[in-house]
């Protein structure tokens, strides 16, 4: 059995574990908080985008152009947006086995540009290829962050070098519930549900279609990553509140447990130090 | 009759909803040039320029700075999808005027490694800030 000293000094240290898990939750739920707004506010912004670019589509439908069709190469580009920081429980490594684990990947394939260094990473232990880092956007990303990789990734496209783009984040559906999600940017796939739409006065166009969709879709495909980014900071700072909740609570039982231990081995000693006190009168008289 | 004349304008950045109000006009810069819009307007999607944005109320008018993005125009309603516009109370002057100093320069001395698209672009941007502010 542990001495008395032992377990006191082990729930010491649990406690001071317990101190600094429970200020990292309250400082991701504030992160969570800031983030959660700021998704919401870019929603907005994307939904319509969405929209849009639906309705061009239903329009233009059989146009030949590079942004519709998938182009020679058969590498793949996956965004990967992680985060800088550990201790967001599976956040990190869901993401990482979202591309690893997915079905008729090879790893050959696969370039990979990465936001957030945990998943950069795990990546290169991985041996992926990995083409750009902007791990230090990952925390405080703006709109211009996002057009930045956007623009290397349509450069690559443009120049063959990857036919398909994949964005790969966690999408936040509320505060328990993170969702690692694939999603392809390019070339474009149609939503079937937009076909509900067609009885809509026809859309016209100032400029000729093909340059429309020239503009358009690189918009549309920033937008997409910056949505991706904004709701990826949500979901981490949603999953490392979750797992520090989870880490306090599980010191908070340590320590009962411990107090308990404590407590038994002092009466034992109490009781064992007595009966020596008892044993010793007695063998005197 | 003054429903009638008004159309419902959202500007949208990616940000936050920069306005959403009953507009009787909006005037911009497009790519094919500058147009102004009127309630009953054709379906039309166009492409912004950087210029002034005007919107024209039933109280008065409002003058931004706008970018980049591009515009949904249906009949009751206009969507603006901005990747950047400012009131002009968020311009900084200053900057403003030495960007526009900067883009000319560029444009005058360009040499053949000279992004002149883009040089373009911030002198439009530059002028569209300033105007806005005055």
């Amino acid at each position: 059995m542990a001495s008395m000293r032992d377990i006191k000094r082990r729930k010491g240290s649990i406690q001071s574990t317990q101190q600094i898990t429970k200020a990292m939750k309250l400082v991701s739920t504030v992160k969570l908080q800031r983030a959660r707004a700021s998704a919401e506010n870019s929603k907005a912004y994307f939904n319509c985008m969405y929209q849009t670019v639906n309705r061009i589509l239903t329009r233009v439908g059989s146009l030949q152009h590079r942004y519709l069709q998938s182009g020679g190469s058969g590498k793949k580009a996956v965004v990967v947006i992680s985060s800088n920081r550990g201790l967001a429980g599976g956040y990190n490594s869901n993401i990482v086995k979202l591309v690893t684990r997915h079905e008729g990947w090879n790893k050959e394939d696969i370039l990979i540009y990465a936001v957030g260094r945990k998943g950069k990473d795990a990546f290169v232990r991985e041996g992926y290829e990995v083409r750009l880092d902007m791990s230090d956007v990952a925390e405080e990303s703006a709109y211009p962050d996002a057009m930045l990789l956007c623009n290397e990734l349509l450069k690559a496209y443009a120049d063959g070098e990857v036919g398909e783009i994949y964005l790969a984040y966690t999408s936040f559906k509320n505060t328990v519930s993170h969702i690692p999600t694939l999603l392809k940017l390019l070339p474009v796939v149609q939503d079937v549900q937009s076909d509900g739409e067609e009885l809509e006065a026809p859309m016209n166009f100032e400029a000729e279609d093909e340059e429309a969709l020239e503009m358009i879709i690189p918009k549309y495909v920033t937008s997409l990553i910056y949505g991706g980014l904004m709701e990826a900071v949500a979901s981490e700072n949603g999953a490392r509140m979750q797992a520090m909740d989870n880490a306090t609570s599980n010191a908070e039982e340590m320590i009962s447990d411990l107090t308990l231990k404590y407590n038994r081995a002092r009466q034992g000693s109490i009781t064992q130090e007595l009966t020596e006190i008892i044993a010793g009168a007695e063998a005197i008289s | 009759m003054a429903e009638n004349n008004c159309f419902t304008l959202k500007i949208i950045t990616p940000n936050r909803v920069f306005y959403e109000g009953k507009a009787e006009m909006v005037e911009l810069n497009t790519s094919e040039g500058e147009i102004g819009v009127l309630p009953g307007h054709l379906p039309m999607t166009v492409i912004v320029k950087p210029g002034i944005l005007t919107i024209t109320e039933t109280e008065g008018e409002k003058v931004a700075a706008l970018h980049a993005g591009f515009v949904e125009i249906l009949p009751d309603q206009v969507t603006i999808l901005a990747e950047i516009i400012e009131w002009p109370g968020e311009i900084d002057a200053a900057r403003a005027e030495a960007a526009l100093e900067r883009a000319r320069e560029r444009i005058h001395e360009h040499t053949s490694d000279t992004d002149l698209a883009r040089a373009e672009t911030a002198l439009l941007r530059a002028m569209a800030r300033i105007q806005a502010i005055k």
